[in-house]
């Protein structure tokens, strides 16, 4: 050969080569080398190991990934994904790998210099704690001694995040937590007690274990879908569930798919390949989002409209749809779904307005029907009515409410309309004829109000026209009615066309218009294929419940709901625990003692850190310039007061007096306890404690935080946390309401509260910003580290965590953790407590008769001019239930009775497990003596993995089958076949591989047969109503409290201004503080909420620690090079970050990318002279009053099915280059 | 002929989601170590951007692999060997750890140890070079997602050569993900630059290698090699690279950039080559004839002239067939979709890839074109986001034809297999236009779509 150069150096080299034995190239260009390797030993011992376990992450990234860890010599490696999860069939990809470069990090904190070996307490309190012990001789009296005395009160709170950590033994730690939760309970009463952990679904027995301690004291768990505003509220409102969605290998069967406000590469990271792979099977794939995302790289098209604007697009998309498919010609699949499964044809009533004039009102109902003496069954309120088109006359369709619990229900509880044929619009219905105009709110203008054109007709006296036609006059589709219609779409002046909405996102007209309409002519093709994932960039803002009712709008007109491969699939948060009914009995000890105390996270952080006085803006802000003024004068926390005293959303503490207490006096009274409460509520004897939230009586006491980080992730104004809740330093900036703003319900104290809790315990594997501000912090074991079980929306599996290594130091997993606790509190709880009873006051609840309890959605405010209280009406129910605080621990560790007599119930549906529960006490043992004498054994965790199991339908096919037949019952339909009666998954089947669970009547999908889980299969192809008034899925929304607000249906709601409500300087202005822009804190790629973002290998990856990402404009506007030290203040806080520059960003919007927290690389900040902030320092809570609305069909309270959401993206911010030395 | 057998790994980089799972799966694996704290035989960049060690593709500057010289003859672009071996202790060409990242830590202890102090405490930066306080500038992926916008950009080598084309603004931003292994080249510069004969390519695979016995630490291989794939660890003194995991792949297990890749866009078989025409192809005069010239040295296993030849060669059966079903042979001959990166370098790279499709401009839409009609998207191509010049200057020496001609393949593929999804009638004209037929549509659909664990590796 000769192609090479250089005789002198060819001959060097061909010395070299020719000390080595292998075949050098001709041309000395390579060496080939065979065998005699004996220098690859280092990679071959480095690839050696001695065994390989099955765990996952237990971290809410929907992910639930099945992974393999591998160890070596007790030491764990490194880990990888295991790829043998059950085929999906083989006409689809398959779901391996599945993971993330989070997940694949994770190993690093096993053996992490931020890893919690010991437990720690605040070296200050631990001090006090053992002399005042040492001195009184009892951790009850010593605790109570130390946190009634203001001057050492304030003197360990005030320490709080301050370092000063001192390591202690687990027994003294345990009897600390103990005392404390002793002395609440005897002092304050038990709903002072209270326990954060999030998302079951990513650690069952992790959850129950804590859950369960918390639920028999009598604690309050607090919610977190809500709270951490994952939860749609427009799913409970709309389809009366909390939310269903497709598992991701469905995203294949879309064939047009639009990823709106989710950043699928970054958030579902393992399941990212099901969108890339069904573009190669033509898919067509169109991106909405705000910045030049993961996502929009995929993007066949890439919509970038205004941050917080989606809804206006939605609409405007709705329009054409409403437009083409509709309006211009009849499109028999569009038309035929929603006849049958929406509530299109139904009737509403009008009323009369001030202005003159017509305005929406209640639906139409059989009581209505009654009133005027026509037929009906009863004049129930709860049967809705439409226009039979054969005969011209109103009919009471099966299916609404009024059959679901009603004693002559049965079996009439079904989507089948028989022969029924529903109008969908009066037009040109005989007996029609007239139209009237309606009035309808606009809210993109200060008090708009559009007139618009229904044709109406009258049913007993009462004026009505259909939710369709309301829903076209909405959406200004003009049909030759009267009012103010559209030109065309070219009309930028008139909601909801194309036009109007480039106004206001920038999107041109026409591609909004070409994409709806490409999205409703694939549905039709396709069969209703048209699938939209939307995630959190459009479900965090205030009016997220209206962005998103515009969404499902478009996948309900084009009858994609309840198809494979089409209608919602909303992935925020972790939140399907598929084994849910097994879950909710054992975490809530359901089978102890029932109700438990379920909160709604963010109404308890709303007022108890505070934030409620910093409300410098009356509610009615938010109101319809059409309503009735109901919320005029009043301001949130008086809308949450209302809420609570009429018993639609739960309130713990509930009242101004111990519970225990309340219980007892009512006992002596002799008198029923629920009306003896009710009476003293309404004579004013007895308040709400939400009603003066800052007496110290009513604060609480004891926070238990696990499997999360409050403080450094999802609190929300996080700075109030730190000052008013904690008592610690803060960088709130914010002033109080002037005394015109305050409420009037609600009572103002002179000073606001520094540091309510007595105690914060945390149990983390990690120091976080929650840690570093507990009084105590238990180390815990990890994910390899602990049995337990997971499973998520994303796929149909169940799969277990498994140890690889024991816990090591001395950390112990959540179960020993919290079952040393109950140990210790037992004990203490014996002499101090004994058997007490608790007078628990429970909201009236979704899927159950309380769905009743306001007809036609009418308020009664017993407080406000309404009827005398009445409990389970408009009060929270009262129940009477029996602690026995001694036989806590034993009680926790064994399956209670109520089980065998009460059953478990999910969704209104209760299971009969007394034949579960006999095998479980086969299983697992039986407790032998004791409070727990014959019961089935829950000593271990994986007892308790066992119990999960077997108690759900979704894994125990029995149950399933069983669920089924009762449902048949009331529906009046089968459910033949879809149940796998035979199938049972035991605990060891999911640590031996991802197990696919079984279709059952908990959830809305059908996997029978390897089918895709796909939300509401079962709802259409088995006529099983939706959880809702009608039965239907709902475009309209009567609650009078919904009419306040103006969103009687989907509407657009420009995001908050947070000028008018808070005098923040507007968008685009510059000042001392810097550039004023919109500040959003979309999910990281480096991290899975605040878990990995302090990972070295994360760090690494990335920028090395916390940044704000700015537009080059904006850069240039504020004076900002890339990787500068920024500083980020409004009102709530102040974030000290380096700046990331890039033309990703859109001008006028920084992104923060979600929990970022204080413990890495954050500087003092030049502003506020304390430690820069969180995300969260930048935000703070707004409560939507509509989110508190309960006691009304679909709208009313589930534990994290409704309730306020703890939403942050309406916030601004003003950003600033500031100097670049900076000081730790 | 003489056949030798190749492991080489495809990556399609239309379904890259830029998740970096491989770069930690691997250093996880194989380099989170004392001496090899920067070092990522797996990493991934996003592009446009300056990749890592920082505008390593500018070899006017770094001086990696190959060129000819005056009389067409190959010599390595640093230098010939002799000049090589008198630089030894003053090689000017090679990255310094800035170029890389300086590594770092954070004082974690502090989280526990702070004793009582006026604010929260917090575990600041430190360098793992110096063991000082440090202040972040750069790290293994600094320009993720096109952070550092315009002004980072700005400086990939590979934008300069297509600057004219291209506006770094929020209308037009692009992106796509790179994921970069070591390239087991058949004509490798690293191993013809070591002056200790320590570095080799294994001759039952290909896989190379640094023998960590021999190896004096000249760092000549990072020099020679172009893709900067080879490192130096400080500790050891030793040169390190991407091993291709061979004692993963010896017990027939994927490598584990591959195995754990979640996007699922990795490929790895067997191909054949004929070593007697590597260098001849090598040294093919013009750059943008290097990519027909390095598929020409390679095999086609079907053919019974080149089996007999194998097995004279000493291959063994089982891997000939394993050289008939690697999906890295179809991907390349059967469905001509996957390029190799940076041919130019005339190292012939055995690492390819599938060029990014997505996503169309939408100044095509604007036009009321629907994006999924086979003619549309061919027109389309031309209109991507990412421009054709860019993908060309990584994968065919400048040359957009074989570039566009695999993207009119991936279109036809969605074209075709859309009325099918939708139960329409196939339409063989989609296939003719890209000069395939529906049957080889399908089949490629399955592998670049379906294809499970056992048949992507």
């Amino acid at each position: 050969m000769t192609a090479m150069d250089g005789p002198v150096s060819d001959a060097l080299l061909r010395m070299g080569r020719h000390l080595r034995s292998g075949t050098v190239s001709p041309d000395l260009r390579t060496l080939h080398q065979v065998g005699g390797r004996r220098a690859d030993a280092f990679y071959r011992d480095r690839w050696s190991h001695d065994k390989v376990v099955r765990s996952t992450h237990g971290v809410n990234c929907t992910g639930s990934c099945s992974w393999k860890v591998y160890v070596k010599d007790g030491i764990i490696t490194w880990e990888a994904q295991e790829t043998d999860y059950p085929s999906v069939g083989g006409d689809r990809p398959e779901y391996e790998p599945r993971g993330c470069p989070r997940g694949a990090a994770f190993s690093w904190y096993t053996y992490s210099p931020t890893r919690v070996r010991y437990p720690y307490a605040r070296g200050v309190l631990v001090e006090m704690y053992r002399e005042a012990k040492a001195r009184l001789g009892d951790p009850v009296e010593a605790w109570a001694e130390l946190t009634t005395d203001p001057a050492r009160r304030e003197r360990y709170q005030s320490a709080r995040g301050k370092g000063g950590l001192v390591r202690i033994g687990w027994d003294e730690a345990v009897e600390i937590v103990a005392a404390a939760h002793v002395h609440t309970i005897k002092e304050y009463g038990p709903d002072r007690v209270a326990g954060f952990s999030p998302i079951p679904a990513m650690s069952m027995a992790s959850h129950a274990a804590g859950a369960r301690f918390v639920s028999l004291i009598g604690g309050a768990m607090l919610s977190f879908y809500d709270w951490y505003a994952d939860l749609p509220v427009a799913s409970p409102q709309v389809f009366g569930d909390q939310t269903d969605v497709p598992e991701s290998a469905d995203w294949w069967d879309a064939s047009y798919l639009l990823v709106w406000g989710s950043n699928v590469p970054v958030t579902r990271t393992p399941d990212a390949h099901y969108m890339t792979e069904a573009r190669y099977r033509g898919q067509k794939v169109v991106v909405v989002s705000p910045d030049f995302s993961d996502a929009a790289k995929f993007g066949d098209e890439w919509l970038a409209p205004h941050p917080g604007t989606d809804g206006a697009l939605a609409m405007a998309m709705g329009h054409v749809i409403l437009k083409e498919f509709f309006a211009d010609r009849v499109t028999p699949a569009f038309t035929g779904y929603a006849q049958r499964f929406t509530d299109l044809p139904f009737l509403v009533r009008l009323r009369e307005h001030d202005s003159g004039g017509y305005v929406p009102d209640k639906f139409l109902t059989d009581a209505d029907l009654s009133e005027g003496g026509g037929e009906g069954g009863g004049g129930d309120p709860f049967k809705t009515v439409l226009i039979d088109a054969r005969t011209g006359e109103p009919v009471v369709p099966n299916g609404s409410l009024g059959f679901r619990y009603r004693a002559g229900g049965e079996g009439r509880w079904n989507l089948e309309l028989g022969a029924v044929d529903p109008v969908l619009t009066l037009l040109g219905h005989v007996g029609a004829g007239q139209a009237v105009k309606v009035a309808l709110p606009r809210f993109d203008v200060p008090g708009g109000v559009l007139h618009r054109g229904v044709p109406v007709t009258e049913v007993r006296g009462h004026l009505v026209t259909t939710v369709f036609d309301l829903l076209m006059a909405q959406y200004g589709v003009p049909r030759d009615l009267p009012g103010e219609w559209p030109r065309g779409y070219d009309d930028p002046a008139q909601p909801y066309t194309p036009a109007w909405q480039e106004g206001i996102t920038g999107v041109p007209a026409a591609r909004a218009a070409r994409i709806a309409r490409e999205f409703a002519t694939n549905a039709e093709q396709s069969g209703g294929r048209s699938m939209i994932i939307m995630g959190a960039g459009a479900n965090h803002w205030f009016h997220a419940d209206q962005i998103y009712r515009s969404f499902l709008a478009l996948t309900t007109l084009t009858g994609c709901q309840g198809v494979n491969g089409g209608g919602w699939a909303h992935y925020v948060g972790q939140e399907k625990c598929r084994p849910v009914t097994g879950w909710a009995q054992l975490a809530s000890a359901l089978d102890w003692s029932r109700p438990p105390r379920h909160m709604i996270g963010t109404a308890y952080w709303y007022l108890h850190t505070d934030q409620w006085r910093y409300d410098t803006y009356s509610a009615d802000t938010v109101a319809s310039p059409l309503g009735r003024g109901t919320f005029a004068g009043r301001s949130t926390a008086d809308l949450l007061s209302a809420s609570a005293r009429m018993g639609w959303m739960p309130s713990y503490p509930t009242f101004d007096r111990n519970p225990l207490d309340l219980a007892d006096e009512a006992a002596a009274s002799g008198q029923e306890p629920g009306a003896w409460i009710a009476e003293r509520a309404a004579s004013g004897e007895l308040g709400f404690a939400c009603e003066d939230p800052d007496a110290p009586a009513n604060w609480p006491r004891v926070l238990t935080v696990w499997r999360a980080n409050l403080l450094g992730s999802s609190a929300k104004g996080d700075e109030y946390f730190l000052r008013h809740l904690l008592g610690a330093d803060a960088s709130l900036r914010a002033g109080e309401a002037a005394p015109e703003q305050r409420p009037v319900d609600v009572t103002w104290r002179p000073r606001a509260p520094r540091g309510k809790l007595d105690l914060l315990l945390s149990l983390d594997f990690r120091m976080t910003s929650t840690t570093l501000f507990s009084d105590i912090v238990l180390p815990a074991a990890t994910w390899y580290e602990k049995h337990d079980l997971s499973s998520t929306d994303m796929h149909p599996f169940v799969h277990a965590f498994s140890p690889a290594i024991d816990p090591p130091w001395q950390t112990r997993t959540d179960f020993a953790a919290f079952h040393a606790i109950a140990e210790a509190f037992s004990t203490l709880a014996a002499t101090h407590l004994g058997t007490r009873r608790d007078l628990v006051a429970a909201p009236l609840m979704h899927d159950s008769p309380d769905e009743y309890a306001t007809p036609h959605g009418r308020v009664d405010d017993w407080r406000r001019g309404g009827a005398v209280p009445e409990p389970g009406r408009n009060f929270p129910k009262i129940t009477i239930v029996e602690r026995d605080y001694g036989a806590t621990a034993a009680r926790m560790a064994a399956l209670g009775p109520l089980l065998d007599t009460l059953g478990a119930t999910t969704k209104g549906l209760t299971f009969q497990v007394a034949e579960e529960v006999e095998r479980l006490r086969r299983r697992n043992g039986t407790v032998r003596g004791g409070a727990a004498d014959g019961r089935p054994s829950l000593a271990r965790d994986v007892d308790l993995c066992e119990a999960i199991l077997a108690l759900s339908g979704t894994t125990n096919g029995r149950l399933a089958a069983q669920g089924f037949a009762t449902l048949a019952r009331r529906t009046g339909t089968a459910f033949d076949g879809l149940a796998d009666e035979h199938k049972q998954i035991t605990f060891a089947d999911t640590q031996a591989r991802p197990v696919a669970v079984t279709t059952s009547p908990e959830w809305s999908g059908i996997e029978t047969g390897g089918r895709r889980y796909s939300a509401f299969t079962i709802n259409v192809e088995h006529r099983k109503p939706w959880h809702t008034l009608t039965g239907r899925q709902h475009f309209y929304l009567d609650h009078d409290w919904i009419h306040e607000a103006g969103e009687a249906l989907p509407a657009y709601r420009p995001p908050l201004d947070m000028t008018a409500l808070f005098g923040e300087p507007g968008l685009g202005e510059s000042g001392e503080h810097g550039l004023t822009v919109r500040y959003l804190t979309p999910h990281s790629k480096w991290s899975i909420h605040s878990e990995y973002q302090d990972n070295l290998l994360m760090l690494t990856l990335s920028r090395g620690g916390p940044t704000i990402w700015m537009s080059p404009a904006d850069a240039a506007k504020a004076g900002v090079a890339d990787n500068d030290w920024v500083e980020a203040v409004n009102r709530n806080g102040v974030v000290v970050a380096r700046a990331v520059v890039s033309h990703r960003m859109p001008e006028g919007t920084v992104f923060m990318y979600h929990a970022q927290e204080r413990v890495v690389d954050v500087p003092k900040s030049e502003t506020s002279g304390r430690r820069g902030g969180i995300h969260n320092s930048l935000t703070r809570l707004l409560v939507k009053p509509t989110h508190l609305i309960g006691g009304y069909a679909q709208l009313s309270f589930a534990f994290n099915y409704l309730g306020p959401t703890g939403n942050q993206r309406d916030e601004v911010t003003m950003i600033r280059r500031r100097g670049q030395e900076v000081d730790y | 002929m003489h056949v030798m057998a190749q492991l080489a790994m495809v990556m399609n980089l239309d379904k890259c989601i830029g998740c970096h799972t491989c770069s930690v799966t691997c250093k996880q694996a194989w380099t989170n170590r004392a001496g090899t704290e920067y070092v990522w035989f797996n990493n991934v960049e996003t592009r446009p951007g300056q990749g890592y060690p920082r505008a390593y593709q500018d070899q006017d500057r770094w001086k990696g692999g190959w060129e000819l010289n005056g009389r067409g003859r190959l010599r390595l672009r640093a230098g010939g060997r002799l000049r090589k071996l008198f630089s030894i202790f003053a090689n000017p060409l090679m990255p310094s750890i800035q170029d890389y990242y300086e590594p770092w830590t954070y004082d974690y202890d502090r989280l526990f140890s702070a004793p009582m102090q006026a604010d929260t405490p917090v575990a600041r930066p430190r360098s793992l070079i110096t063991g000082q306080p440090t202040k972040i500038s750069w790290s293994a992926n600094w320009d993720d997602d096109l952070g550092g916008g315009p002004e980072l950009a700005s400086g990939d080598p590979v934008l300069r050569k297509v600057s004219d084309q291209v506006k770094l603004e929020f209308e037009r931003a692009f992106m796509f993900y790179l994921p970069r292994i070591c390239e087991h080249c058949l004509n490798p510069s690293c191993v013809a630059s070591c002056p200790s004969g320590a570095m080799y390519k294994r001759s039952e695979d290909g896989i190379v290698l640094v023998d960590q016995d021999r190896c004096r630490g000249w760092r000549m291989c990072v020099t020679g090699c172009p893709y900067k794939k080879v490192y130096f660890n400080h500790r050891t003194g030793k040169a390190e690279k991407c091993t291709f995991c061979f004692p993963r792949v010896e017990v027939g297990i994927p490598t584990v950039c591959s195995e754990t890749c979640v996007g699922r866009l990795r490929y790895i078989g067997l191909v054949l080559y004929d070593v007697d025409r590597v260098a001849a192809a090598a040294a093919t005069p013009d750059e943008k004839d290097l990519f027909e010239a390095q598929k020409g040295v390679l095999l086609d296993p079907h053919d019974p002239e080149v089996a007999e030849a194998a097995r004279r060669s000493g291959i063994p059966d089982d891997w000939l067939e394993a050289a008939r079903r690697s999906p890295v042979h179809r991907l390349i001959f059967d469905y001509g979709v996957a390029l190799p990166l940076h041919p130019e370098y005339r190292t012939m790279p055995m690492v390819w890839y599938i060029p990014p499709l997505s996503p169309v401009v939408d100044a095509l839409s604007e036009t009321g074109h629907d994006g999924e009609d086979a003619g549309n998207l061919f027109g389309a191509i031309e209109a991507l986001r990412i421009p054709l010049g860019y993908l060309a200057e990584l994968f065919t020496a400048g040359d957009p034809e074989p570039v566009r001609a695999v993207l009119r393949r991936l279109a036809a593929m969605r074209s075709y297999m859309r009325r099918l999804n939708l139960g329409q009638d196939p339409d063989e004209s989609i296939a003719t236009a890209v000069g395939m037929d529906g049957a080889r549509i399908e089949d490629m659909h399955r592998l670049l779509a379906l294809a499970p664990y056992d048949e992507r590796y």
